[in-house]
């Protein structure tokens, strides 16, 4: 039992000097800091693109809509531009908006209930899954189930990823990508046969935005129904914090520390599946959002989830803005599905993140 | 240190401290515990030992509510009060339980993680107060980790993480400590420096049940110890009452010789095997 080591572990000391962490100041500005970011990001973003638009127009569009146009003193602006502002590409920001920063906080939410630094809504199956679903509603014609039947999708892949993850014994985070992996493909691919089934038109682009994910088609319905999900399921799952942050060292310690911890898991999966399912139905299954931005604003803030998950939530808005903002300008005038570009950045963040957690296979 | 020779009493409340009978616990048709009393007397560090599988993990998890016991007739008491009937929250303010193996892979620093404990202080809402920050500080001292503050976890040997969950327990403020391995895995020195915060904390009143692997250092440093063997209670009292040989070879399937320390005057075990 005891053992003949006298020097404390070595390789622990050598450590001390190099890690020694300045405390993180300035935690009070990330948020106002990103917030005005984001303003300015859906402001300056709506103006990129063909019809050399300005900010000051941008503004004039949106204050004549509210009817501050003459309050402000702002000249209205012409049919045409106004428009391309208030109709096609206010609506298309504010969803990747809205729909980047639900994806960010699912991610948080995901990866500390699982303990799974992979997990996110895409890698467990949930966006695919809430994608059959709002496909299979479209098909039947009930457009107005489209939410409901994508949170429907979305928890019947989430519990069958846990399932398959834990039929065969403890479920570590290797085992729950694949199983997440596994249910996404069959659901992927249930959602273009849907599609190939009943399209008349351009099935292959339709099943492309469904599977990689677009807003390029976003209408305010979608701003109202990504907007509103996000504000009442983002703020509740927002202020869970400290539940979160109980979590840190596991289930046990979070039990010891006064937390139910199968009824708030329940509870909390069953919020990101519902708000995964309400993105999804506007957007598609976008991939990485929420595997990415919590480990990005991670490196920046630390593990708090106090901070983390408002901060996450904002930043993933900014984020999936200019994301979109380069699917619809860097080929033009060809455009590519966001999904490409979240995935281009996102897949090497995935393969950096298996490498440096070899040992939790 | 008053200790009490005496098997667990059944029944009659103990003044103080931790008093638990008739805990069984079950997995797959197999019986884990089987019927344990197990007492730990207020202001005392008292050790819970016995071989691998004896089932000693498990009786400190159902004591922290953390896995319910099997049947109802389980019954773990604490100053009197019913621990397992409790709401959640007011135990975690009352008891704490240090896991033998709670590790993270978030980046998080020596403070954060033993703020934690401050959790069922204050509303899951609010954020940490002055009155967190300071008791987090404390148990942080009494540890002997202020100056590793700001270090993030992962960054820290195994003593040194060791002591962390040590001061996130303390910061719960807890009446009742319990510590699954608490020196497993360390060497000699964070052993010591281990339980020396165990007498500490047992110096300020605190209920201290520590599950303990080895035999000698449990004999040096427990004022009561409680030996498992399969699941049931084979001796329980004063240490030099019960590292007997009579007691110990049985249970570990050795010839164990026990000598005096020669400054301390307290039991040291040698073991041999049993030919």
């Amino acid at each position: 039992m005891t053992t003949t080591r006298t020097v404390r572990d070595p390789a622990a000391a050598g450590t001390a000097a190099t890690t020694a962490r300045p405390a993180r100041r300035g935690a009070a500005w990330w948020l106002p800091a990103s917030a005005v970011v984001l303003v300015a990001s859906v402001l300056v973003a709506v103006t990129v693109g063909p019809a050399a638009l300005s900010v000051g127009d941008v503004a004039a569009s949106v204050a004549g809509h509210l009817g501050l146009g003459p309050v402000l003193g702002l000249e209205p602006l012409g049919t045409l531009r106004d428009g391309m502002v208030w109709e096609l590409r206010l609506p298309r920001v504010l969803t990747a908006a809205a729909v980047g920063g639900g994806l960010a906080l699912c991610g948080v939410v995901m990866q500390s209930l699982t303990r799974n630094p992979l997990a996110d809504p895409y890698l467990l199956g949930l966006s695919s899954g809430a994608s059959l679903g709002a496909v299979l509603v479209l098909v039947a014609g009930v457009t107005a189930l489209l939410p409901v039947a994508a949170f429907v999708g979305a928890v019947a892949a989430l519990v069958a990823a846990l399932a398959l993850a834990g039929a065969s014994g403890t479920i570590t985070p290797t085992r729950t990508v694949l199983a997440g992996l596994a249910v996404s493909q069959l659901a992927a691919a249930a959602t273009s046969f849907v599609i190939f089934w009943s399209a008349t038109g351009d099935s292959y682009r339709e099943i492309l935005s469904w599977l990689m994910g677009s807003v390029a088609g976003a209408t305010w319905t979608s701003v109202a129904i990504t907007g509103v999900a996000v504000l009442v399921l983002g703020t509740l799952l927002a202020s869970t914090g400290s539940v979160l942050d109980a979590f840190t060292f596991g289930d046990t310690a979070a039990a010891t520390l006064g937390v139910p911890v199968a009824r708030v898991r329940w509870l909390l999966l069953v919020g990101v599946a519902l708000l995964t399912g309400a993105l999804v139905s506007q957007s598609g299954s976008i991939g990485f959002v929420g595997l990415i931005l919590p480990h990005a604003v991670r490196m920046l803030t630390g593990a708090r989830h106090r901070l983390l998950l408002p901060l996450s939530a904002l930043c993933g808005a900014s984020f999936l803005i200019w994301a979109d903002t380069l699917a619809r300008t860097v080929f033009a005038p060809r455009e590519v599905p966001v999904g490409i570009v979240t995935a281009a950045v996102g897949a090497p963040v995935f393969a950096l993140l298996l490498w440096r957690g070899r040992r939790l296979a | 240190m008053t200790t009490t020779s005496l098997p667990t009493s059944l029944g009659t409340a103990s003044a103080g401290g931790l008093d638990a009978a008739r805990v069984t616990w079950a997995a797959g048709g197999r019986l884990i515990l089987d019927g344990v009393d197990v007492t730990a007397p207020a202001g005392a560090v008292s050790g819970l030992l016995g071989p691998n599988g004896s089932g000693k993990s498990t009786l400190l998890r159902v004591l922290a509510a953390v896995q319910p016991p099997a049947d109802g007739a389980a019954r773990v008491a604490f100053d009197g009060a019913d621990l397992l009937g409790l709401p959640r929250r007011r135990r975690a303010r009352l008891l704490a339980l240090v896991e033998q193996e709670a590790s993270t892979d978030l980046p998080v620093t020596v403070l954060d993680a033993v703020l934690l404990g401050r959790i069922p202080h204050r509303s899951l809402l609010a954020g940490e107060g002055a009155d967190d920050r300071a008791a987090a500080r404390r148990a942080l001292a009494t540890v002997g980790l202020t100056d590793l503050a700001d270090r993030e976890v992962a960054t820290l040997s195994g003593g040194e993480r060791q002591r962390v969950h040590m001061a996130r327990a303390l910061a719960q403020e807890p009446a009742l400590i319990l510590l699954d391995e608490p020196t497993n895995h360390l060497d000699i020195a964070a052993q010591l420096g281990a339980l020396r915060v165990l007498r500490t904390l047992a110096g300020q009143g605190v209920t201290v049940l520590a599950a303990l692997h080895d035999l000698t250092l449990a004999a040096q440093h427990c004022d009561h110890v409680v030996l498992l063997s399969g699941g049931r209670v084979v001796a329980a009292g004063d240490v030099r009452d019960v590292l007997v040989p009579d007691v110990v070879d049985p249970v570990y399937g050795v010839r164990t010789d026990v000598l005096t320390h020669p400054r301390t005057g307290r039991p040291v075990l040698t073991f041999s095997p049993r030919d």
